[in-house]
């Protein structure tokens, strides 16, 4: 039984998604930073997928040189303010602090590391410049953290960029696919105006790239072309009955509830499929908007869950069930969908096979894929040379250059969907390694 | 639009203010590179002298709550490395890092030993020298250190040897184990010296170990009084520059400013009170050399907030605004004010004001939440609440209004209105009730 009322209300919405992390007040940040120990090659630094120098900013928050914390925050992620409330601190930075070794609760790093930079966007502090102009362009497919990490650094050597977004407002899934408890739509638009004023991001948005004639056009304008277009949309079950209209993608879910927030509707019984961490954002967040009955099933046991224990206990938290070891095999119901059968699975030597007889079903109004994603084969397949792996992540160099040499790419089209401070990283080492091909080129 | 950092102390030029003081982080060439590496503009190497030999348990601390080493305390001596090996490492730093300062530490007896000594860090490269008249322990039993420090005549003669000789800057490390530390001041200087540079260590004992009934660090069941430094010894060393910094035959003397300092928020203070460089031992003795670079940003976002181009436009800042206790204007007032949606109910200003100051906090009897309130006629204004207040900006001191000019005790003095009763407005049985002595005991009945 879920826990939470159907919001109806902003206030409501807002308390129902009530942030997990939430912006410290001064007093906290006193008492918190002043626990660092200043560790020597600092564990939560190598911890970091971005390497931020974690003590260094503490330090400059104890000694109230918030903008100076800022800077340092930023000189390592462009998307510093986002990454301190939507990182899963738990396995990074936060999870190597040496206090875990003698039980003492580790230093909240990532709230932190909000807290300094939201006060430098709150007082819009100047802390970038364009670099001078350097005579080149580069354009930008995907406006997401790779997109823009990306584009912040090209800009910062003076390159002229251009950002191409097929949606209609740029961020990526920071925007449209994050939980809504973890970070605000004003945060995510803050943080990006900020950057976007004292860099000056040109972004193109409605604008998809997905012709050959547009690449055409793209390779020979610009002198490199970056690709941040993540992994696309939810990817098809192949199940009986997945086309009608109450199935949904989780992450098309997501985005839809990220956009309208208090004003979406939610079943009263809703089933997600999948045991990733989408998966328990998607449960969560059903719950979270009023459903009465949300279940959770999985083919495997809890054990062999890809979700992070944390985010599995968020949901059962929010008043989720779980089922294991169930396995759908058709979506039932006429017009609409009625509910999922399912047939229970067992491993034999590691494998998975099926028990015989049974099979069951469980009732549901909502029905959410959070199965993976399709990756943007459709775009990827036009540009010529430009090769994948078997799991269709494009392959890159240690540049993040791909094996057509006037593409580089990172973040979830790379990595194949880890997390925003990962495609932050990638994203600015791309730029890097733009400039040093670049660079190579002309001498 | 990076402001400049970069320093002439002296004639001394370093990239910026930043030095490490002379002790154990400048025992070595390879521990100086690696600072110069890390950022820091300059060094006065390890006292080089004459022959000592140190014993083992050397430091003690004193730990604040979980504060380590808030205070630190030592009986290390002088270098006991020999001469020959730190002036060929001299050398070498100088050559991989011509344009960050390196200070030669000097402390030996006679005149013929400065004089040699001084030659011989010359020829290795040394931009400057410093003259540890300082070290409170071990060194002064020999006559040297404190024991010259706290003799300004005997102070000043060596100084002049000093002068004899020397071709590069010489700087003049005071011991602030001394009454008046103006008195050793204007002695190096009266002796020709070019700079001035304080504090070194504070005689201490630092604690006693209560199973062996022996003073920390103890060295076989024995211990000996050691020299103070860390972030306890600031205000000392904040006040004892400013002396030389306002006295006005010691002025124009450049003050290198040593003593607690660990972050930028301490360097800005010493520049503000006068120091045109700043040394380090203890913050790096703990965190290590990487502390620079908070110290420099801390100093750059600062100086770019206040639209300072150089550490000469603000060096010396605050030194109009110290002035004598006569001096300050007596109808200045301000009460204690409490934001009641910060207040978590702790109640320590309460009790600090009504055991320790003026009782004018009380708590309202129907008070759920315990937020107190302040009785504002009884509140003189001394801070006490807002400094016991652990929420951020919670108490606030307000200024109130007054009538009439300013008035100070020395426009008092000087028109002849002096009081001869009792007559302070804020103090206890004028406008500010004084309990009863029987209230103290009302909570018994
Ligand atoms: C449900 C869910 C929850 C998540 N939760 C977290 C979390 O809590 N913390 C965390 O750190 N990470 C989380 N992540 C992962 C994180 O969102 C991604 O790793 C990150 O956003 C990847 O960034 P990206 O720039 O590579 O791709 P994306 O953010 O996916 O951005 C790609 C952009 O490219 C655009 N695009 C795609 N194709 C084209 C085209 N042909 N032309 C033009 N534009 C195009 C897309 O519209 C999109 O805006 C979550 C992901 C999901 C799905
Ligand atoms: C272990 C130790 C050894 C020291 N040795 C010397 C020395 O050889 N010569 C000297 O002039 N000062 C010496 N000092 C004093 C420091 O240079 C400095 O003046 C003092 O520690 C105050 O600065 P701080 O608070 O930053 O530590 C020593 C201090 C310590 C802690
Ligand atoms: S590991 Fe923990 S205590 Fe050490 S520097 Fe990092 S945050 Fe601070
Ligand atoms: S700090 Fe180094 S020299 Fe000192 S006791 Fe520890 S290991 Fe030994
Ligand atoms: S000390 Fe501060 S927090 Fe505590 S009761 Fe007083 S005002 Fe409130």
């Amino acid at each position: 039984m879920s826990e939470y009322k159907k919001p109806n209300t902003t206030e409501e919405f807002e308390k129902n998604f009530s942030q997990k992390k939430p912006l410290m007040n001064p007093t906290e940040a006193y008492f918190e930073s002043s626990r660092c120990l200043t560790c020597y090659d600092a564990p939560c630094i190598q911890a970091c997928p971005t390497g931020i120098d974690i003590p260094l900013f503490i330090k400059q928050i104890q000694t109230k040189n918030l903008t100076g914390s800022a800077r340092t925050i930023y000189s390592s992620n462009w998307l510093g303010n986002a990454c301190g409330t939507i990182c899963p601190t738990g396995v990074l930075c936060e999870g190597a602090c040496v206090y875990n070794h003698q039980d003492v609760p580790p230093i909240q790093i990532g709230r932190l590391q909000n807290y300094a930079t939201s006060m430098a966007i709150k007082q819009e502090k100047r802390l970038f410049t364009a670099g001078q102009d350097n005579g080149r362009k580069v354009a930008i497919i995907g406006s997401g953290p790779a997109g823009i990490a990306c584009a912040c650094e090209l800009r910062t050597m003076g390159y002229s960029v251009d950002i191409y977004e097929a949606k209609s407002k740029p961020s990526g899934l920071t925007l449209h696919g994050i939980a809504a408890y973890k970070i605000t739509n004003e945060e995510v638009t803050e943080e990006l105006d900020f950057l976007t004023n004292q860099l000056g991001l040109n972004f193109i948005c409605n604008h998809a790239i997905e012709s050959k004639e547009q690449l055409l056009s793209l390779e020979s304008t610009y002198d490199a072309i970056f690709l941040g277009v993540g992994i696309g949309p939810t990817r098809s079950l192949a199940l009986e009955g997945e086309e009608k209209e109450n199935v949904v993608g989780a992450v098309e879910f997501i985005e839809e509830l990220r956009e309208k927030q208090e004003s979406m509707s939610i079943g009263k019984k809703v089933v997600v499929i999948g045991g990733g961490n989408t998966a328990m954002d998607a449960a969560s967040q059903s719950a979270r908007l009023g459903a009465e009955k949300v279940t959770l099933a999985y083919r495997r046991d809890k054990e062999s869950m890809g979700a992070y224990d944390f985010e599995y206990k968020l949901a059962i938290s929010a008043g989720v069930d779980s089922l294991f070891r169930a396995q759908p095999v058709a979506i039932v119901g006429d017009e609409k969908a009625t509910g999922v059968e399912f047939v229970q699975t067992e491993s034999i030597d590691g494998k998975l096979g099926y028990k015989a007889d049974s099979e069951f079903i469980v009732e549901a109004d909502l029905i959410i894929k959070a199965t993976g994603q399709a990756k943007c084969l459709p775009l990827l397949n036009l540009i010529d040379q430009l090769d994948l792996d078997q799991r269709n992540k494009i392959i890159v160099n240690e540049n993040f250059q791909c094996t057509n040499p006037q593409y580089f790419a990172g973040g979830d089209a790379v990595n194949g969907g880890a997390e925003v401070v990962n495609a932050a990283f990638e994203g600015k080492q791309a730029a890097l390694g733009i400039e040093a091909w670049l660079n190579n080129k002309q001498s | 639009m990076k402001p400049d950092l970069s320093i002439n102390f002296a004639g001394i030029k370093a990239p910026n203010p930043f030095w490490l003081a002379s002790a154990p982080p400048t025992n070595s060439g390879y521990q100086i590179m690696k600072a110069f590496d890390a950022g820091w503009g300059g060094a006065v190497w390890k006292t080089l002298g004459v022959p000592v030999i140190n014993v083992s348990s050397r430091y003690g601390s004193i730990n604040y709550r979980d504060t380590r080493m808030a205070g630190f305390n030592n009986i290390e001596l002088i270098t006991d490395r020999p001469l020959a090996d730190n002036l060929k490492e001299i050398e070498e730093v100088k050559k991989y890092f011509p344009d960050h300062a390196v200070i030669a530490s000097l402390m030996v007896e006679t005149k013929a030993e400065w004089h040699q000594i001084i030659k011989d860090v010359e020829n290795a490269g040394a931009d400057g020298i410093e003259l540890n008249f300082g070290c409170p322990h071990g060194m002064c039993e020999r006559g040297m250190g404190s024991a010259v420090g706290q003799e300004p005549s005997v102070l000043k003669t060596i100084v002049e040897w000093v002068m004899e000789v020397a071709q590069v800057p010489v700087i003049t490390k005071l011991t602030p184990n001394i009454s008046h530390i103006v008195d050793p001041g204007l002695a190096a200087v009266q002796g020709g010296t070019n700079a001035l540079s304080l504090i070194n260590t504070v005689k201490s004992i630092v604690g006693i170990d209560l199973d062996t009934f022996a003073p920390y660090p103890v060295v076989d069941g024995k211990g000996t009084n050691g020299g103070y430094c860390g972030p306890a010894v600031k205000p000392i060393a904040l006040e004892m520059v400013k002396e030389l910094a306002k006295h006005p035959e010691i002025m124009n003397t450049p003050i290198s400013g040593i003593g607690g300092i660990e972050t930028w928020r301490d360097a800005v203070e010493f520049i503000l009170l006068g120091a045109g460089s700043l040394q380090v031992c203890t913050a790096v003795m703990h965190y290590g050399f990487d502390i620079v670079r908070e110290m420099k940003s801390g100093l750059e976002e600062f100086m770019i907030d206040k639209g300072f181009n150089t550490i000469e436009d603000f060096r010396g800042k605050a030194l109009p605004n110290v002035t004598e206790w006569k001096h300050l204007n007596l109808k200045h007032k301000v009460v204690a004010e409490i934001d009641s949606d910060k207040c978590v109910g702790c109640d320590l200003c309460y009790i600090a004001c009504d055991d320790g100051a003026h009782q004018a906090i009380r708590i309202p009897e129907d008070n759920e939440n315990r937020i107190p309130e302040i009785i504002e006629e009884n509140c003189v204004g001394c801070n006490l609440c807002s400094l016991v207040c652990p929420v951020e900006e919670c108490i606030t001191m307000v200024d109130r209004p007054y009538e009439g000019e300013p008035i100070t005790w020395h426009d008092r003095t000087e028109a002849g209105t002096i009081p001869t009763t009792f007559d302070d407005d804020r103090a206890g049985g004028k406008h500010h009730f004084v309990p009863t002595v029987q209230d103290a005991l009302k909570h018994r009945n």
